[in-house]
């Protein structure tokens, strides 16, 4: 309506301009009526009912003592499933989670349209197409530490640490890996806590996922090992592979919900 | 629809209003009104990774990089009118000085040495313990510490704004010939960013320009993964390639130099966490054998020290880095490096040394 009235004369385009621009927010009142909301992720690394703390001597379920000095995982693809089966997919999905950066364990997921949600699905690591191509920004910028190369791909998880059974006193887990019989890549669903019936997001609602990575479950699952048998992954081989389908198997948790109201 | 007819009017508005914001400007500087300064854009070189983003507030031109070159040797700057940035930041040796630890005004002694300037519109991680995550806000550390420069910022504007050239050359590069003190560290910020290097004769020959040697070429093979089949020093892990040969971003690593408790710090001493003490920036490896003494606290005279340090005399304690101590290389874990590997794995770390970079007039002192 306004636009109409324009001339081509300089002087009232830069009126137009800075009217314009205002009367664009205003103009169309469906776009200032939410449709979608928010949901917050909050990653918390444990080592079975203790926290995790860099330094500080733990025991895995085989008896193994170690310690960690560095943990840090990709969380990719997430998913929120609806009790009728139809989903939702976060666009641009990843996520980086470093022990060492307090900031990165919190994330906030947004754009999520209005509804009830009663599923979590998602990939520990990078989808294998992201691997090696794609714009390498955020949470895959090469320069993350959770990088080999354009070949290789991305480090899906990484845990590095000292144990006193491993042959060497120390240990160097970079799994990652997304082709053939060396495939990584992980995708989980986890189960919504009990007494939580549905993730509600709404205008008023942002709930708040607190999720636990137990350390413990790299160690133990359906390829259990001693860090007398594995102390050193450094590229995609079948290590790699026994890691992920052990941290796949049980690693993280939906520990509670805050519905966020 | 009616947002393309919006989106298709408002490209050349948008445009009209910049020009009306502009116009505004010169009415405030009353002054005197001086031409916007010239943009300047800094090209990524062969090979490099994507630069850290510009700050929007303080983009590159002519005039600002001209300016910041001017305060980088400007003297004033310093309380007793000795030292400035380049005192300590020499080109001819890839801005480092060849101390163990720099030196400050009355030959003060810092307590660590001063680390190389060069290819820093890619980093977001300044000095050893990364105190700093932006230029701007870096350079006015050394300027005001005790043991460095030993002069307040205000008094540095105070005296730049009584000579006779600094205020015109402020109003070129940010249209006011009243300094500041934030002016005068985005003007430092501006000329350190320019200070590219990618020019080595490893550079040449990523560009197919030359060949290395077989030495060379051996040791860039052995610096980095062992494997069971394959000898490899590990320094990759830290000393990226892919990363101008330095760390990744916002991660500092324990090298075994020392055990606790550390009489440096390091990164214990900017985030309060014990786990971190010991443990600095993993420094890039372009220009390495200019930048002699090695370490923090300069403790290694040669290449050969740092070598031997890395190979036989790694010392453990908590905050280690693990990938020091578990290599493939030596059944021990250890690197465990030949005489004549660490002589291959030198021979390739001069193949970083870019000739071109320490001798651009572009960066030296513009009244020497």
């Amino acid at each position: 309506m306004l636009f109409r009235t324009l001339s081509t004369t300089l002087a009232t385009l830069l009126l137009g301009a800075t009217l314009g621009l205002t009367a664009c927010d205003d103009d169309n009142p469906t776009t200032d009526t939410p449709t979608s909301g928010k949901l917050n992720f909050e990653f918390e690394n444990v080592v079975g009912s203790q926290s995790l703390t860099f330094g500080n001597s733990y025991t895995t379920l085989q008896g193994d003592q170690f310690t960690v000095s560095k943990f840090n995982y990709i969380i990719s693809n997430i998913k929120l499933t609806k009790a009728d089966g139809s989903s939702w997919a976060e666009p641009e999905s990843y996520h980086l989670v470093k022990q060492a950066d307090m900031t990165s364990r919190n994330f906030e997921v947004s754009g999520v349209p209005f509804d009830d949600y009663t599923g979590l699905t998602f990939t520990i690591g990078v989808d294998a197409a992201r691997n090696t191509a794609g714009a390498q920004t955020g949470a895959l910028s090469p320069d993350n530490d959770m990088y080999w190369g354009w070949t290789t791909g991305y480090i899906f998880l990484k845990m590095e640490g000292t144990s006193q059974q491993s042959p060497t006193g120390a240990y160097t887990y970079h799994v990652g890996g997304f082709q053939g019989l060396y495939n990584s890549v992980r995708t989980v669903s986890l189960p919504l806590p009990a007494g939580v019936t549905s993730l509600h997001i709404s205008a008023t609602q942002t709930p708040q996922l607190h999720l636990k990575a137990d350390v413990q479950k790299l160690f133990t699952g359906p390829k259990s090992f001693r860090t007398s048998q594995i102390n050193h992954i450094m590229s995609a081989d079948s290590n790699a592979v026994r890691l992920a389908m052990n941290y796949a198997a049980g690693m993280f948790r939906l520990d509670h919900v805050h519905s966020g109201e | 629809m009616l947002h393309t007819v919006t989106l298709r009017r408002l490209i050349p508005l948008a445009a009209a209003s910049a020009l009306l914001v502009a116009a505004c400007k010169p009415d405030k500087d009353v002054e005197e009104a001086f031409a916007a300064p010239t943009p300047l854009t800094l090209a990524t070189p062969q090979g490099f990774p994507a630069m850290a983003a510009m700050p929007a507030d303080n983009p590159l031109t002519e005039q600002g990089v001209a300016l910041g070159r001017m305060l980088f040797y400007e003297k004033k700057l310093s309380s007793d009118g000795t030292v400035s940035c380049g005192s300590c930041h020499q080109q001819s040796k890839a801005f480092t000085d060849g101390r163990a630890r720099a030196l400050g005004v009355g030959g003060q002694q810092h307590a660590r040495g001063s680390m190389a300037l060069m290819n820093m519109a890619w980093s977001q991680d300044f000095t050893w313990d990364g105190a700093h995550t932006e230029l701007e806000k870096q350079a006015r550390v050394p300027l005001e510490n005790p043991v460095e420069m030993h002069q307040s910022l205000a008094t540095s504007v105070t005296k730049l704004q009584q000579t006779s050239n600094y205020p015109k050359l402020f109003g070129q590069a940010f249209g006011s010939s009243k300094i500041t003190e934030e002016n005068v560290l985005k003007a430092l910020a501006q000329f350190e960013r320019t200070l590219v290097s990618a020019n080595s004769r490893y550079d040449q020959a990523l560009r197919f320009e030359r060949s290395l040697t077989s030495t060379e070429r051996q040791g860039q093979q052995l610096m980095g993964h062992a494997t069971a089949f394959v000898r490899g020093a590990e320094c990759v892990h830290c000393h990226d390639p892919q990363l101008l040969f330095a760390g990744p971003r916002h991660t500092f690593f324990n090298n075994g130099l020392d055990q606790p408790p550390f009489a440096d710090p390091g990164r214990g001493g900017v985030t309060g966490v014990a786990f971190d003490q010991g443990m600095f920036k993993a420094p890039s490896l372009r220009n390495i054998a200019l930048t002699a003494p090695y370490m923090h606290d300069g403790r290694f005279q040669t290449l050969e020290e740092v070598l031997d340090h890395y190979s036989d005399h790694v010392k453990v304690s908590a905050n280690l880095d693990p990938q020091l101590i578990n290599s493939p290389n030596d059944p021990s874990g250890r690197i465990t490096l030949t005489a004549l590997e660490k002589q291959k794995i030198i021979a390739f770390l001069h193949t970083l040394t870019d000739s071109t970079f320490i001798t651009d007039p572009r960066f030296s002192d513009p009244n020497p």
